[in-house]
């Protein structure tokens, strides 16, 4: 086939030009608001994902994590006593202040765990070890937010819910969805630091022996341990999640930002690739009249369209990709796994074919006579 | 012998309104290969639309026009382009071509159309384009030919689909006398010399010395219903009983 489509697209370089960058916008919004999505969902639920854990045994009515009810710590032998657990741990994940050098209090949210054991561990340390953590006092936080909360350096002493914290470490890539940054620390320290009794605790995480049916060993600590929800740990993940992105609305927010984006782009290409269309209205009138089926004068259309998707979608993923550099360290994340990337051309093309398709009616109804009008 | 067209009681009626148009009415006509056949008339006597419904681009109210012997009134409107593309090339007052594409690409568009591939059309492009005197210019953009070499592409874009009739709407209208006589020595050497059927609609006067049968068309209604002779032995013919109306 002659290089129509491609001639005529390349030939008015202004409308190529528009064509590509509603293209290119459509293409980076949605990245963006898909990858903050994909960040949020991962913050909202990396500490229970994260977590090494199979079950995870909270208070009823415990919506996401972030909401956990002290219960008895002594329901710890319970659940170590029921077959099929390979291991239990208490942790405690909950809010309290941290006092900077300035004055100033700033959120976070403790996360205490049992030093020796793997459940629960931060992970990503750039500085530090976990054993550190065996020290009086210690603490390990995320280096993104050092600034925040006025740290510079591992051996600073802060003040958290007015108990000494000396810093031992930093991890990278921790990010809470709140505000709140994860203060890992030791059980013990935990329960000072949030002003818990010494016989409570917020969760038990269980770990299943090797071989034995989570389902049924979540059955029989249901059964055994009263008073208490046992959760699959991708179910919780899962509330915890639906919570923060749903319930509070965040999630449908980029959500519809990043269907805008799309909109926006199938709006833009429909209307140049019209305007392209008519410009070349009577060429396609003489195609038809020369003997052209429908389906020759659509083909060149669609190249047209396709050929617009892949330009814009390559360019659109190199500022993306820039982006995406960007945010890594800023406080939300944007992601984009090969998947996104790979299924963006796919929508890009979607788009593009789908916003050709406006031009498809219309040379459908060309009267090819018109040729005959000089 | 078959004629390459044949038209009988041909009537074309445009539905405006609640009463409607006559614009053709009982028309009958034969065109021949081999023969030139001028259709004239002034501007919007009906010449164009019978052109349009001779080439398969109309469709006719009632009457018959067979195509290379194929019966097209009646046909479904998608069947219509493959009888174009199989027996009939145009050639346009306005050359019509694609201006984003070279001479050689304008005529290998045809031949895409047949299915040609593109060795085998690149290797006939060239050849039409030197039987029209153009072969040094297959690279040219329309844009960087006159008229008279724009229409000689156009010319050499209507024989690549190697149909068996030639419609031409005009075809020197934009044209000075000088090139429009060598347009006119082609569109003769086609009907002449590779038996093709060539219908030429013009209201030219300068190129009535090309046809050997003119048909007048004026007003809706044929000139004169005697026979007229014309220099050169050209007859002038009217299409008999039936008239042609115009709106």
């Amino acid at each position: 086939m002659p290089p129509l489509a491609q001639r005529n697209l390349f030939h008015d370089k202004v409308r190529l030009t528009v064509t590509l960058t509603g293209i290119v916008f459509s293409v980076v919004l949605i990245v963006v608001q898909l990858g903050l999505f994909l960040g949020f969902t991962t913050a909202t639920s990396g500490l229970i994902d994260h977590s090494g854990a199979d079950l995870w045994v909270t208070s009823k009515n415990v919506p996401y994590v972030e909401q956990g009810t002290a219960f008895s710590e002594r329901k710890l032998n319970q659940v170590r006593a029921t077959p099929g657990v390979a291991d239990a741990q208490k942790i405690i994940a909950h809010w309290t202040q941290w006092k900077r050098h300035d004055g100033g209090q700033d959120s976070v949210q403790v996360v205490g765990i049992n030093v020796d054991d793997r459940l629960e561990q931060p992970w990503n340390l750039v500085e530090g070890r976990v054993e550190d953590l065996k020290a009086p006092d210690a603490v390990i936080l995320d280096e993104l937010y050092k600034q925040k909360l006025g740290v510079s350096r591992v051996g600073e002493v802060f003040e958290i819910g007015g108990y000494r914290a000396r810093v031992v470490g930093f991890t990278r890539g921790i990010r809470s969805f709140t505000t709140s940054p994860y203060v890992f620390t030791s059980f013990k320290n935990a329960q000072d630091f949030t002003n818990m009794r010494e016989d409570q605790t917020l969760f038990i995480l269980v770990k299943v022996a090797k071989g034995a049916d989570v389902e049924q060993v979540r059955r029989e600590l249901l059964a055994r341990v009263k008073e208490v929800e046992v959760l699959k740990t991708a179910e919780f993940s899962r509330m915890t999640t639906f919570y923060w992105m749903f319930t509070t609305g965040a999630g449908v927010a980029v959500l519809i930002a990043a269907v805008l984006g799309l909109v926006v782009g199938f709006v833009v290409v429909a209307q140049t690739i019209y305007a392209t269309t008519m410009d070349h209205i009577r060429e396609y009138g003489t195609l038809k009249a020369m003997g052209a089926p429908n389906s020759y004068v659509y083909k060149v259309i669609m190249k047209q369209a396709a050929i617009s998707a892949v330009i814009g979608y390559a360019l659109g993923m190199i500022v993306s990709l820039f982006v995406v550099q960007g945010s890594q360290k800023g406080g939300a994340a944007i992601l984009m796994p090969p998947s996104m990337a790979a299924g963006m051309f796919f929508v890009t093309l979607f788009m593009c074919v789908g916003a050709a398709l406006v031009s498809i009616n219309k040379v459908t109804h060309i009267d090819p006579a018109m040729v005959f009008k000089g | 012998m078959q004629a390459a067209i044949e038209v009988r009681d041909l009537t074309k009626k445009y539905e405006e309104g609640l009463a409607g148009t006559l614009a053709l009415r009982g028309v009958d006509l034969d065109v021949h290969a081999g023969e030139m056949l001028m259709l004239m008339g002034p501007s919007g006597s009906g010449k164009t639309t019978l052109l349009s419904i001779m080439g398969c681009i109309l469709t006719a109210s009632s009457g018959s026009v067979r195509v290379a012997g194929r019966e097209v009134v009646g046909l479904r409107e998608k069947d219509l382009p493959a009888l174009r593309l199989a027996h009939i090339g145009f050639v346009f007052q306005g050359f019509n071509l694609f201006p984003t594409l070279s001479a050689e690409e304008n005529v290998e568009l045809m031949l895409d159309l047949k299915g040609v591939s593109a060795a085998k059309s690149k290797k006939r492009a060239q050849e039409l384009l030197e039987q029209v005197g153009l072969g040094e210019k297959y690279a040219s953009f329309p844009a960087d030919l006159s008229g008279g070499q724009k229409q000689r592409v156009a010319i050499a874009r209507a024989l690549a689909g190697d149909p068996g009739i030639i419609l031409a709407d005009e075809p020197t209208a934009a044209l000075d006398s000088h090139t429009g006589r060598n347009v006119m020595e082609m569109m003769s050497e086609l009907a002449h010399k590779r038996g093709r059927a060539v219908v030429i609609v013009t209201h030219d006067s300068r190129v009535v010395s090309f046809a050997d049968r003119i048909v007048k068309i004026e007003d809706g209604m044929v000139a004169a219903p005697e026979v007229e002779m014309v220099p050169a032995g050209m007859l002038v013919q009217s299409v008999g009983q039936s008239a042609v109306s115009v709106v």
